[in-house]
C-alpha cells in the first residue's frame, strides 16, 4: 500500500520534471537551428554556497618555557610560540623574543600542538540528541547520490562540535555524508568554531571532497531494497557505468558543447578535473587494490581511504601510490570488513612510509583523537618501531590537513600558517591530559581555566547542564 | 585425537608468587613498592609488602612494575558476540524469543571467540555479561564469567538479571515510561502469584503475562537472589526506579548507565544503590541524557555512591579493555577546576573490586586480598595509561597465553609484499 503511493508520487514527481524540460531550452533547440547565446557553454557557480568564516580577534599570545610538536614531525623542548594577527609568528627555542604588550601564557611541564584535524566525522549530520527528525547524514534512496553536499544537512548547533573542541583540541573537521551509497555525496571541511550558519563554519578555501563507499554497506542497503548493488562486484558495475557516464558529461564540457545542469555530474566532473578530492571508506586490502585500479580506469585519484582497517596488507602498495589511510587505533569485529584489525594497523602503515591518518567517524571518539594515537604509538613501540611522540603527531594533524587539500593553511606550526593551536596541561599523548587552551586562527576559543570561554549551543540553553564542564 | 585434547586440556593452577611489584590490591588503596602477592591452590593467599614467600612456590619478578588485580569489566557481552553484523555468532539478545527473563545466557557464551582472548590479552580476567533486551523489558540473565583460555568460561551463571527503563523500556513495553512500569510490576506481581501457587499460571491460560521460565527468574529477582540490573538514565526515571524498592523491599538493585546520576545523587547514595557507569558519555544524544558529563563519575562518587566504570553505549564486546583508558581519564578529569574525576586509587577500585561488589562477589573476585580467586597482572606501565599491556596475567592461577589473532595477522604483515611464497604460507 504504502509502496504503491510512493510509486505513484515519484512518476507524478518525474512527468512533472519531463514537462519543465519540454518548456525550457528545448523549446529554442529541437529541429531548429541553436540561436547563438544558447550554444554557449553553461559557467556554473562553483561555489554557490560561499563561506563566510571570519577568524574572531585574538590577541598576540606568547606560550613559552612549553614543549612543542610542530606538526611535522619536529619537536621543541622549553620552546616558544608566539600568536600574532591570527597567524603562527614564530615558533623556536627560549630565546625567541616576545614582543612588547603580548599576553603571556607559562607553559611549563605543558605541550602546544596544532589542532587536531578529523578528516571523518558526521556531526551536524548525525548530531545530538540521535533523534530520526536529526537523522540528515545518509540519502539513502539511491546508490550513487553525488549531487547531495552534506553541508546541506550540518545543523551548526549540534552540541558535538564543542566536546570536540573542548575534549578533543578539535580545530577543523571534514563532515561526510554516510557510506550507505556508493558515491554519498560532496564533503564539507570546517572549522570548529560555533555559528548560526554553516556558511560561518565553512573552512575557506578548502576544496570539496567525494565520499564514497566500498563494501559491506552499499551492497546491504540496496541489496535489501531488492535492488542493485547487491554484491560487491555489483558495487563495482554501479560505479564504473557512473564514472563512464561523467567521463561522457567532461569531455563534453570540455569540448565546449551545451551540457544541460546535472548536480551529479558535476561533483564527478570536478573530481575527474582534480579539484574535489576522493574520500574512500573502504575497509578491506583486497577492495582498496580494486578502487586504485578503477581509479585509474577512469582518471581520478583517492585521496584517503577512510575505516582502512586492512591498510597494513597493502602498506607498500598504498605509500607507493601515495594514497593516505584514515584509520581507528582498535575498531573491531563489528562486521566482517572490521575483523581483521590489528593494534599495529597505524604504526604499520606509517613505516612503511605511507601517510598515515586517525580519525573518528564517532562523536565521542572525536574528542580524544589524541587517545587514539597514543594507543596506535605504543603498539607501534612495542613491536620495536622507533616512533617519537612528535612524529606520530602528524597522524592527528599535518597528515589530514594535506589530505584535505588544507595543508598550505594549516596543520602545523610553521610561521605565517593559522593560529589553530592546542595547549594540552601535560603530554597530550597521556591518558591524565586534557587541552587547556584552544586558539582557532588565533582567537581563544577554549579555555579550561575560564568558564566564560566554552560555548553553548541553541539546544543546551535552559536544559539540564547548560554550561557544566562536560 | 589426542592433540585435540592437549590443547583444551585446561593448564594447571601453579603456586606462584609474584614479587618486587608495584602492587594494587584493587580496593581503592594506594599502591605498595616491593610488594608481593602469593598464589595457592588457584587463590591469593597473602599480597602486601613484607610477604613472605613460602617455600617450593615459584618466584616471579616483576622487576618493580605494576602488579594489580584482573580488571572486571562492568558490564559487557563478551562471549556473546564474535561480529556483530553476522547474526549467527551475535547472541545478545532473543528478539524473537517467546521468553524473556527466563533466558539464561551461559549455553550462549563462546570461551572460544576471539573477544576472549582479545579482552585477556588487555588485562580483562573477570567479566559481567548481560544480554540485551529484545523483544520484552527483561533480558534475561546474565553470568559472571573468567576469560581464561579453557571451555569453561562461567563463574556464576544467573548471577543478574537485566531490565531496561527509560526510553529504550518504554518502545519495549508498548511506548510510554507508564507502560513500563506497569508492565514491570505486574510481571512481577505475577511471578510471585505463580510462587505462591504455581496452578495459577495454568488457570490464566492465554491471559498469563508470564511463562512459566519467565516466571520462576522473577520469583529470584522478588526475593533478592538475583540482582536486577537495570538500565537508566534520566534523572527523573532514576528516582522512579528507586522508589520500586518500597513495593519491592528484597530487591538488589544495581544502576546502569545513569547519564543524568549527578542530578540526584544524594538520592542514589541514601538508597545505597551501587552504579555501573559508562564515564565519557558527555552528549545529550537522547532527550533521557541531556544532562550528561564526564563528571558524573566523579560527583556520585563524591556523594558516596559506590560506582564502577563500564564500557557500554559503546563496543561492549570487544573492547572491554577500554575500561583502563576511561579510568584514566577520571584521573585526569580530577585536576581540572569546575570538574570531577577520582583519585588514581579510586579509578583503579572501580574496575576492578567496585563491579565485583556490586554483582555481589567482592568477597570472591576483583582485588588481591586473600581469599580472592588468583587473577593477576603484570603490566608494562602503569595501567591506567593509554596504550599499557599486561606482559603476564594468571586466571585462577594459571598462567595465561596472551597471543590473539591479531597478533598473528600483524606478524604475518609485519613486512609488507610477498616473498619466494605467498603470504598464506607464513605463519
Amino acid at each position: 500500500m504504502i509502496r504503491g503511493v510512493k510509486g505513484s508520487l515519484l512518476a507524478a514527481v518525474s512527468l512533472a520534471f519531463a514537462g519543465c524540460a519540454a518548456t525550457g531550452s528545448d523549446a529554442k533547440s529541437a529541429g531548429d537551428e541553436p540561436a547563438a547565446p544558447a550554444a554557449k557553454p553553461v559557467k556554473f557557480d562553483k561555489d554557490p554556497y560561499p563561506s563566510t568564516y571570519k577568524p574572531y580577534p585574538g590577541r598576540p599570545t606568547a606560550v613559552r618555557g612549553v614543549t612543542i610538536f610542530d606538526g611535522e614531525g619536529g619537536r621543541i623542548d622549553n620552546g616558544t610560540v608566539l600568536l600574532a594577527g591570527g597567524k603562527v609568528e614564530a615558533v623556536g627555542g627560549s630565546d625567541t623574543p616576545i614582543p612588547e604588550g603580548a599576553d603571556i601564557v607559562d607553559g611549563t611541564g605543558k605541550f602546544v600542538t596544532p589542532g587536531v584535524i578529523d578528516i571523518h566525522s558526521h556531526l551536524g549530520d548525525y548530531p545530538s540528541p540521535s533523534v530520526d527528525a536529526h537523522s540528515d547524514g545518509n540519502e539513502a534512496t539511491s546508490p550513487t547520490t553525488p549531487e547531495v553536499w552534506s553541508e546541506h544537512s550540518v545543523w551548526p548547533q549540534d552540541p558535538g562540535f564543542s566536546r570536540a573542541l573542548a575534549n578533543g583540541g578539535v580545530t577543523s573537521l571534514q563532515i561526510l555524508p554516510g557510506s550507505a551509497n556508493l558515491m554519498g555525496g560532496r564533503s564539507i571541511t570546517l572549522k570548529n568554531v560555533p555559528s548560526r550558519t554553516v556558511q560561518g563554519m565553512k573552512f575557506p578555501g578548502a576544496p570539496y571532497g567525494l565520499k564514497m563507499a566500498c563494501g559491506e554497506n552499499p551492497k546491504r542497503v540496496y541489496g535489501a531494497k531488492g535492488r542493485m548493488p547487491s554484491t560487491r562486484m555489483g558495487n563495482f558495475a554501479v560505479n564504473r557505468a557512473t564514472w563512464q557516464k561523467a567521463a561522457a558529461y567532461k569531455k563534453k564540457m570540455d569540448d565546449g558543447k551545451v551540457v544541460d545542469r546535472d548536480l551529479a555530474m558535476e561533483t564527478l566532473a570536478g573530481v575527474l578535473a582534480g579539484e574535489i578530492l576522493v574520500h574512500n571508506h573502504c575497509y578491506r586490502a583486497d577492495e582498496m587494490a580494486l578502487v586504485i585500479d578503477m581509479s585509474k580506469e577512469f582518471g581520478y585519484k583517492v585521496s584517503t581511504f577512510h575505516h582502512a582497517v586492512e591498510a597494513y596488507k597493502i602498506a607498500d602498495i598504498l605509500a607507493k601510490e601515495g594514497i593516505c589511510s584514515a584509520m581507528w587505533a582498535d575498531w573491531w569485529g563489528f562486521k566482517m570488513e572490521a575483523y581483521d584489525s590489528v593494534n599495529e594497523n597505524i604504526p604499520l602503515v606509517y613505516k612503511a612510509g605511507a601517510c598515515t591518518i586517525v580519525h573518528s567517524d564517532d562523536a565521542n571518539q572525536i574528542q580524544r583523537l589524541n587517545q587514539e594515537a597514543a594507543k596506535a604509538l605504543k603498539a607501534g613501540r612495542r613491536m620495536g618501531m622507533q616512533i617519537s611522540d612528535e612524529q606520530a603527531w602528524t597522524w592527528l594533524s599535518w597528515n589530514p590537513a594535506k589530505a584535505l587539500g588544507i595543508g598550505d593553511k594549516t596543520g602545523s606550526l610553521k610561521p605565517g600558517k593559522m593560529a589553530d593551536v592546542v595547549l594540552w596541561n601535560g603530554n597530550p599523548f597521556s591518558a591524565y591530559t586534557r587541552p587547556e587552551k584552544v586558539w582557532i586562527d588565533g582567537a581563544l576559543m577554549f579555555d579550561a581555566m575560564d568558564p566564560k570561554r566554552r560555548p553553548v549551543s541553541d539546544f543546551e540553553l535552559g536544559q539540564p547542564g547548560e554550561g557544566d564542564v562536560k | 585425537m589426542v592433540a585435540a585434547l592437549a590443547l583444551t586440556t585446561p593448564a594447571a593452577a601453579q603456586d606462584v608468587a609474584i614479587v618486587n611489584a608495584k602492587l594494587v590490591i584493587g580496593d581503592g588503596s594506594a599502591p605498595v613498592e616491593g610488594g608481593s602477592v602469593v598464589i595457592r591452590g588457584g587463590k591469593v593467599v597473602a599480597a602486601g609488602a613484607g610477604v613472605a614467600v613460602p617455600a617450593g612456590v615459584e618466584r616471579v619478578d616483576a622487576q618493580g612494575r605494576y602488579v594489580t588485580p584482573g580488571i572486571v569489566a562492568a558490564f559487557s557481552r563478551v562471549g556473546l558476540v564474535e561480529v556483530d553484523a553476522v547474526t549467527g555468532t551475535n547472541d545478545r539478545g532473543a528478539a524473537r524469543s517467546r521468553f524473556s527473563a527466563g533466558l539464561d545466557i551461559a549455553p550462549a557464551l563462546n570461551p572460544m571467540g576471539s573477544p576472549v582472548a582479545v579482552n585477556r590479552a588487555s588485562g580483562v580476567t573477570r567479566a559481567i555479561v548481560a544480554p540485551s533486551a529484545s523483544s520484552n523489558l527483561f533480558a534475561g540473565q546474565g553470568a559472571v564469567v573468567d576469560l581464561a583460555d579453557d571451555m569453561d568460561m562461567v563463574t556464576r551463571p544467573r548471577a543478574l538479571q537485566f531490565v531496561a527503563f527509560g526510553e529504550d523500556g518504554s518502545a519495549k513495553a508498548g511506548g510510554s515510561r507508564a507502560a513500563t512500569f506497569l508492565l514491570f510490576r505486574e510481571q512481577l506481581l505475577a511471578a510471585r502469584s505463580y510462587a505462591r501457587n504455581p496452578a495459577t499460571l495454568a488457570e490464566w491460560g492465554n491471559d498469563a503475562m508470564i511463562q512459566r521460565a519467565d516466571a520462576e527468574a522473577l520469583v529470584r529477582v522478588i526475593d533478592g537472589t538475583t540482582p536486577l540490573f537495570v538500565r537508566v538514565d534520566r534523572a527523573a526515571d532514576i528516582l522512579n526506579v528507586i522508589k520500586l524498592k518500597s513495593e519491592f523491599p528484597a530487591l538488589k538493585l544495581v544502576l546502569v548507565g545513569v547519564t543524568e546520576g549527578w542530578l540526584v545523587a544524594r538520592e542514589i547514595a541514601a538508597a545505597k544503590v551501587p552504579v555501573l557507569v559508562s564515564p565519557l558519555s558527555d552528549l545529550p544524544d537522547s532527550f533521557e541524557r541531556l544532562g550528561a558529563t564526564q563528571s558524573n563519575a566523579g560527583r556520585l562518587k563524591a556523594a558516596g555512591v559506590d560506582i564502577s566504570v563500564g564500557v557500554f553505549d559503546d563496543d561492549d564486546a570487544h573492547k572491554m579493555g577500554y575500561a583502563t583508558q576511561y579510568a584514566g581519564n577520571l584521573v585526569g578529569l580530577a585536576k581540572l577546576p569546575g570538574a570531577s574525576g577520582l583519585s588514581w586509587d579510586q579509578a583503579f577500585a572501580s574496575i576492578s573490586s567496585a563491579p565485583a561488589r556490586a554483582v555481589g562477589m567482592e568477597g570472591s573476585i576483583g582485588s588481591l586480598r586473600p581469599g580472592r580467586v588468583g587473577d593477576v597482572v603484570i603490566w608494562d606501565d602503569d595501567p591506567l595509561e593509554l596504550g599499557s599491556r599486561p606482559t603476564a596475567v594468571w586466571i585462577d592461577g594459571k598462567a595465561q597465553s596472551l597471543t590473539t589473532r591479531q597478533d598473528r595477522l600483524r606478524d604475518r604483515y609485519a613486512t609488507p609484499g610477498e616473498g619466494a611464497l605467498p603470504k598464506a604460507y607464513d605463519r
